[in-house]
Formats: structure tokens, C-alpha cells, sequence
């Protein structure tokens, strides 16, 4: 039984991570621009369909498929800052909807370019480490262990270096930060390209594990929002905390019910979140 | 805004018009688009009562699954209850408008996004019970051999309701029908109120209005229609699925609805025929149905960039534009009513 309890640990410590790294990137969005994205689940798709294509297809290592993953994503964040949210700065709502428009331009171009079947991605690694019964494979240990780093990382950056300062002053009064002579469209920029980088990270470490699909964004995106709420929609650290708890109880659920009570679950506890304390449960007044 | 309460000659002779358009239209067309018109007149009813909803300022994401649940309730009384094919329609559609009362109480204290967001967690909810439970709903694959519509058999008159022609006319029907009840409410002292919840809650909820009571009322009159939209499918597809009530179908609705417009009545009307007309002339005329989300976003991306009020804001533009040449004033209003 113990065995049990650990293994289903270690699977909930991997769903945690990359969730993570999905939900702070939707949060960094949404503090610096105002504006959620619901393309975001199409992000970390189009980071794994870099990886079929670059590690799987071309034959290039894994490590530099994942960076091109991330490079790639995070231009198409600045594309998509530059095209629809600088344009629609004044209209939230236009943004989410510009967003939702090219979602699903993201989906066709993956069915017309790679087909609807799920792609096959080499394994990259076949070890794994076993702890009494349980055991976690590397390929799981490589996606817990970049999180740790990338979130390490970008607090670092957001909290020591001058750039940093400027995101979070953007993400807490815009036009206060404009004031200052802080580049309100080069902040914005760099916040989707980070926002939408980690995305595409995401998808590129899982994209071995989860044979990649055109739709495989949209339970990502349902779960993303759920952990948004549950952390409450500007906090990063939020964002964090939230998505640990929801993968060890979504991972519990699924494994002592099944995947769609699970889901069930997932959503009533984002609605009673939503009820009692909308500011989520480690909202913060301010956002980011 | 000044409201003409009499209809002028024009005004009769678009109306004529409009008559003979619909009533002639499934001669005009192959049978596969005769398919497509009961779906178009479907879809119509979907996006006007969506419209409602949004005149008190939220954005939902559980319209189509309300319809679902209209769907889902006619077609669960008919074949289990054997309740008579147009009285499970109404239960199915009174079944929906129930729901958005209950779900009202945990809905209606959020706004804006967290209301998206809600309503979008409430309908999911709803659908994965239904794939979840096969019984009685059936599980992913949903209900099949749901009882069709019965058979008029006056003797002398036969009328076979799994043709679509004749389809299409009872839709027709039940949507004018429908059209008609959810304009008098707009422009009925509720609806008026709706409109000034929109744009001053506030200010609204301090002269006394229940601004809590008219949000739950258009959202339970919106899902009702939504359920009646949701039964007349049912009973001609004859089989109902988790999967067509999911978010996709939902980010069309939000398409049709934002592409047409929503400030005046007719604004998701334009926008449903419109699009479903260059879908139908453009992907299944040229064969390239997988470009369709494609096709789709970068409409929409184009409207909300280009066009924010929707294509009624080009029939008012035009309509203003008749109008301003005086002498043509009343060949303009005819005009924009074609329209």
C-alpha cells in the first residue's frame, strides 16, 4: 500500500510540474496584460508538435528540440502581442476573444501540417529510479527537475533583475509604470514571450509521454483555469501552490474512481473556490 | 432611439418578402442543404436567445449545454417515460429553464470573467455527468433511437416529419414563435432593465431594481429557449452525445454571435446565415472542410479587430446612410429590414 501511495506521488510530483510551468505562464499573461489567454493550451501543443518535429522528425537531441520549442512558442506570444492584444489594449474581453480565434488557427495548421492521428515521439531516456515498489522513469524526473529550474529561474529574474521590476510594476498599475518611462509595449512583449515560452517548454518535456495531438490543448487549457482560480488569478506563487494540489487530487481521484469523476471533481472544486473566495485561496490583493 | 409602433406599407411589403424567402426556401435547395436549413433554423434560435443573456452583460459558456440539457430531457421523457413527443419537447425545454435556476444561486455571484469562467465549470459539469453515468444518459455514446416527431395523418393530408422540408417547417414555426416572445421581452420593461443592468449595475441595484432576480431571468428564459433549440435537435438527429454539446460548439455559438453583433435583435441572425453560408458555399463547395476552424478564427480575429460591433453595424451604417438622403427614407428602413 505504501508502494502505492508513492507511486501515485511521484506521477502527481510529474502532473504538478509541467501544470505549473503552464499555469504561471497564463498568470504572467494575464498580470502584464490584462487579458486571458485562452490560446494557452494551443501553446503547449504547438511546443510538442516542435519537439515531433525537431527530435522526432529532424533527429536533433532532445535538449535542443525543447529550446527550439521554447524559442519558437515564445515568438509566437510576441506575435500574438503584437497582432491582437496590443491592438484590443483598451477591450479585455476582445483579447480573450482574439485569443480564442487563433486557437483554433493553431489547431487546423497542426491537423493540415501533421494529421489528427497522435504522433509518436521516441523515448529519450529508458532509466528510471526505483524507490521500494515504486519507481519514476528519468523522462518524468527531466520534466520535474526543468520546472524546478525554469520557476527558480524566472523568480530569480522577476525579483532581482531591473527588467523584472518593470513586469511587476506593469502587472500592478500600468499606466503608474508608464509614468516611470517603462516601456509599456516592450514589457507586454516580454511578458508573452516568457508567458508563452514556459507553455511551449511544457509541451516539448511532455511531448515523449503524451503522443502529442492537434487537441491536446484543450484539457490543458480546462485544468490551467482551474488552477488559476484555486490560486487565486494573479498570484504566481498561486499558480504554484494550486497546481501542486490539484495534481495529487486529481491524480488520487483518478486513481482510486476514475479519470472523469476526477475531472468532476477538479471543476466543483474551482466553482466553490469561485463561491467563497473568488480572490482563490493564496489571492493576494494585488496581482502578480 | 425611437421606436416606429406601426408598420409602414415598406415595412409590409419586406415582411411579404421575408415570408415568401423562408417559405419558399427547401424547394430552392439540394436535400442535403434542406438538412442544413433545419440546423441553420435551429441554430438561429440558439443565438438569439444567447443574445438575451448577454444584454445583462454576461458572457456564458454553458449556453449549449443548457441546450444539451433540453436535448438530453426531451429525449430522456420520450423514451423512457413515453411522454408524447411534443410534450417531453417542452418538459426537456422547462427542464433546462429549471436548471439555470438552480445553477443561478452559485452563478450569479460572479461577474464578468469569473462568470465565464463559472458557467463554463457548471456545464462542464453537466456534460461529463452525462458521459460519466450511462444510466440513464448513456455514457460517451448518449442516447440513440430517440422517438421522431409523429406524423400528421389527416386523410386526405399525410405529413411525414422525418422529411426535412417538412421539418423545416415546424422548426420554422416553432423559432418564429419563439423570435416573437424573446423580442417583446426586450422591449418589454424587463428588457429595458436588462439593458441598464449592463451598463449601470450599480447604479440600477441603488433605484431599486433586483438586478440579482433580472440576471437569474435572463439566464433562465435564455436556457429554456436554448432547451426548446436543444429538443427540436434531438428528435431529428434521433441520437444525442456528450460530445456535441462541448466547448467547441459553444466557441461557435460565441463566433456567430460576436460576428453578427449584439445590439440589436437581428445582430446573431446575420451572423449565424452568414457564416453558415460561406461554410457551405466556400468549404463544401471547394471540398477543404478541415480549413474550417481556420477559416473560423481568422473571421473572427477580423471582426473583433475590424468590424467590434459586428455586421449589424453595417446594416445600421447603411440604414443611416438611406435614410440621410431624405427622400429615400422609407425604401432605407425596408432595406435594412430585409436584411
Amino acid at each position: 500500500m505504501s508502494d502505492f501511495l508513492l507511486q501515485t506521488a511521484f506521477n502527481a510530483s510529474y502532473a504538478a510540474s509541467y501544470m505549473a510551468l503552464i499555469a504561471v505562464g497564463l498568470v504572467l499573461i494575464f498580470g502584464v496584460m490584462g487579458v486571458i489567454n485562452f490560446a494557452h493550451g494551443e501553446l503547449y501543443m504547438a511546443g510538442a508538435y516542435a519537439v515531433v518535429f525537431f527530435y522526432a522528425g529532424l533527429g536533433l537531441p532532445f535538449i535542443v528540440a525543447v529550446a527550439i520549442g521554447l524559442v519558437f512558442v515564445g515568438c509566437l506570444g510576441m506575435l500574438m502581442e503584437l497582432a491582437l492584444f496590443r491592438p484590443l489594449r483598451t477591450n479585455p474581453l476582445g483579447g480573450l476573444i482574439a485569443s480564442i480565434g487563433f486557437l483554433l488557427m493553431l489547431q487546423t495548421v497542426a491537423v493540415l501540417g501533421f494529421g489528427l492521428r497522435n504522433q509518436n515521439v521516441p523515448p529519450v531516456s529508458q532509466g528510471r529510479i526505483t524507490v521500494g515498489g515504486a519507481f519514476l522513469t528519468y523522462e518524468r524526473l527531466y520534466v520535474i527537475l526543468a520546472t524546478v529550474g525554469l520557476l527558480l529561474a524566472l523568480w530569480l529574474f522577476l525579483r532581482k533583475s531591473k527588467f523584472g521590476w518593470a513586469l511587476r510594476a506593469c502587472a500592478q498599475d500600468r499606466e503608474a509604470a508608464s509614468l516611470q518611462g517603462i516601456s509599456i509595449n516592450q514589457t507586454a512583449r516580454y511578458a508573452m514571450f516568457i508567458g508563452a515560452g514556459l507553455a511551449g517548454v511544457a509541451g516539448a518535456l511532455t511531448a515523449p509521454l503524451v503522443a502529442p495531438t492537434p487537441y491536446m490543448g484543450h484539457t490543458v487549457i480546462v485544468t490551467a483555469f482551474i488552477i488559476i482560480i484555486v490560486g487565486g488569478i494573479g498570484s504566481l506563487e498561486g499558480a504554484v501552490l494550486a497546481a501542486i494540489i490539484y495534481a495529487f487530487v486529481h491524480t488520487f481521484v483518478t486513481t482510486f474512481f476514475d479519470g472523469v469523476i476526477a475531472n468532476i471533481v477538479g471543476l466543483l472544486l474551482m466553482l466553490a473556490v469561485l463561491v467563497v473566495k473568488p480572490q482563490g485561496l493564496f489571492g493576494v490583493r494585488e496581482r502578480a | 432611439m425611437h421606436e416606429r409602433n406601426t408598420i409602414s406599407g415598406a415595412g409590409w411589403i419586406g415582411i411579404l418578402a421575408l415570408a415568401v424567402v423562408l417559405l419558399a426556401v427547401p424547394h430552392l435547395v439540394s436535400f442535403s442543404q434542406q438538412e442544413l436549413l433545419v440546423f441553420l433554423t435551429i441554430n438561429v434560435l440558439l443565438v438569439v436567445s444567447y443574445r438575451l443573456l448577454t444584454l445583462t452583460g454576461e458572457w456564458s459558456l454553458a449556453h449549449v449545454v443548457m441546450m444539451g440539457v433540453g436535448a438530453y430531457g426531451s429525449a430522456l421523457y420520450s423514451k423512457l417515460f413515453g411522454f408524447p413527443v411534443p410534450l417531453a419537447m417542452l418538459a426537456g425545454a422547462v427542464t433546462a429553464g429549471l436548471i439555470a435556476t438552480v445553477l443561478s444561486f452559485p452563478l450569479f455571484r460572479m461577474k464578468g470573467f469569473y462568470f465565464l469562467i463559472g458557467s463554463f465549470a457548471a456545464g462542464e459539469v453537466i456534460r461529463l455527468i452525462w458521459k460519466r453515468f450511462t444510466d440513464p444518459f448513456g455514457g460517451p455514446k448518449g442516447i440513440q433511437r430517440i422517438p421522431g416527431f409523429p406524423e400528421i395523418d389527416l386523410g386526405f393530408l399525410r405529413v411525414d416529419f422525418y422529411q426535412p422540408e417538412n421539418y423545416y417547417y415546424f422548426v420554422l414555426a416553432v423559432v418564429l414563435v419563439s423570435l416573437w416572445v424573446l423580442y417583446r421581452i426586450e422591449r418589454s420593461r424587463i428588457g429595458l432593465t436588462f439593458h441598464a443592468i449592463h451598463w449601470q449595475d450599480k447604479l440600477s441595484e441603488s433605484v431599486g431594481i433586483d438586478t440579482f432576480g433580472h440576471r437569474m431571468l435572463a439566464f433562465v428564459v435564455a436556457s429554456f429557449f436554448a432547451g426548446v433549440a436543444g429538443a427540436l435537435y434531438a428528435h431529428y438527429l434521433s441520437t444525442v452525445n456528450p460530445n456535441q454539446f462541448n466547448v467547441d460548439t459553444m466557441v461557435y455559438v460565441l463566433i456567430w454571435t460576436i460576428v453578427g453583433g449584439t445590439s440589436r435583435w437581428y445582430g446573431p441572425i446575420l451572423g449565424v446565415i452568414a457564416l453558415t453560408i460561406i461554410d457551405e458555399v466556400i468549404l463544401r463547395g471547394i471540398g477543404a472542410d478541415q480549413w474550417r476552424p481556420l477559416l473560423y478564427g481568422a473571421i473572427l480575429i477580423c471582426a473583433i479587430l475590424f468590424l467590434p460591433n459586428g455586421l449589424e453595424s453595417l446594416v445600421i451604417r447603411a440604414g443611416e446612410a438611406l435614410r440621410g438622403r431624405s427622400a429615400s427614407a422609407v425604401t432605407g428602413a425596408a432595406g435594412a429590414e430585409q436584411e
